[in-house]
């Protein structure tokens, strides 16, 4: 069973990981979570990508949400953004939210085939 | 809607855009009176009486991309499919509770569902809202309360690597309510 001592050392483990890089974050990862978002499977997808972001210990990106964007048919919609770069993502299914971690926002290439006009 | 777990996530979204800086989830089921009831309150602007009636019509929203609303039309219909019941208590600045009752062992009652995972995504997306919940079944119970969560994480609470251990560890405590 999980501890609350485990917690605690995590989050020391974490406030010195931070405290090296200061700023707001360069990626922003945003995550379509209105009714027709949740309901076509945006908490897995998520999920997915707090969990890649945690266990790939990559710093310097956030993720967010937004409400329904009006793209109900092609959720889970996640955009992508670096600076002024704006991608944005159709039916991310959790798979699809591991290859836009590796070859987006680790490898900086984004994946032309699932990307979607609003 | 699958999951309950679904609907709370969706409902709780309603709170956070109502402005709420408290949510209070609680799920209590009881198997020897054969009862589930859900129910979400929170401190945000509130609905006058017009307001409510339209919130549970499902050609009605405040959102503006898209004309129909169906979270609380989807969750009350989920729970009178059952025999259960449906109920919204609110007044303009005196936050809204949506209380769904359930009968626990109806065909076609919607499972608890992954409460670990709706509760991981709504401490990733809302960091400066208070999140208390409390899962009962039977004389067994799990809270949690980002109140008591944030003396220990701080404003780490939302990081990445801690909501992970967190969706892990309610994960466990949520099961060890089944046995």
């Amino acid at each position: 069973m999980k501890s609350i001592e485990e917690l605690r050392r995590l989050r020391e483990e974490v406030r010195q990981m931070t405290k090296l890089r200061e700023g707001s974050p360069e990626i922003k990862i945003i995550v379509g979570m209105g009714t027709c978002g949740i309901a076509a499977g945006a908490r897995e997808t998520l999920n997915t990508f707090v969990q890649e972001v945690a266990e790939q210990s990559i710093e310097g990106v956030s993720v967010t949400q937004s409400g329904c964007v009006g793209l109900c048919d092609r959720e889970p919609i996640v955009e992508v953004q670096h600076g002024a770069e704006r991608t944005i993502y159709a039916r991310v299914t959790p798979e699809r939210a591991r290859r836009i971690v590796t070859e987006h926002i680790k490898g900086g290439r984004t994946i032309a085939e699932w990307i979607t006009r609003n | 809607m699958e999951e309950l777990a679904l609907h709370i996530l969706d409902l709780v979204q309603n709170c956070v855009e109502a402005q709420a800086s408290w949510v209070y989830i609680r799920v209590a089921e009881d198997p020897a009176l054969n009862t589930l009831s859900v129910s979400i309150e929170d401190n945000g602007r509130g609905m006058n009486e017009e307001q409510q009636a339209r919130a549970i019509d499902p050609f009605y929203t405040t959102r503006t991309t898209r004309k129909v609303g169906l979270g609380i039309p989807l969750l009350k219909a989920a729970a009178e499919d059952t025999g259960g019941s449906f109920t919204i208590t609110s007044a303009p600045g005196r936050g809204t509770l949506i209380e769904a009752s359930f009968v626990r062992d109806h065909i076609d009652r919607v499972p608890v569902g992954n409460m670990a995972d709706t509760l991981s995504a709504l401490l990733a997306l809302h960091n400066n809202i208070e999140l208390r919940y409390e899962h009962v079944v039977g004389d067994r119970s799990f809270c949690l309360s980002t109140a008591v969560l944030r003396e220990i994480c701080g404003d780490e609470l939302s990081h990445p690597r801690i909501v992970s251990w967190l969706r892990s560890y309610i994960s466990e405590q949520e099961n060890s309510l089944e046995v």
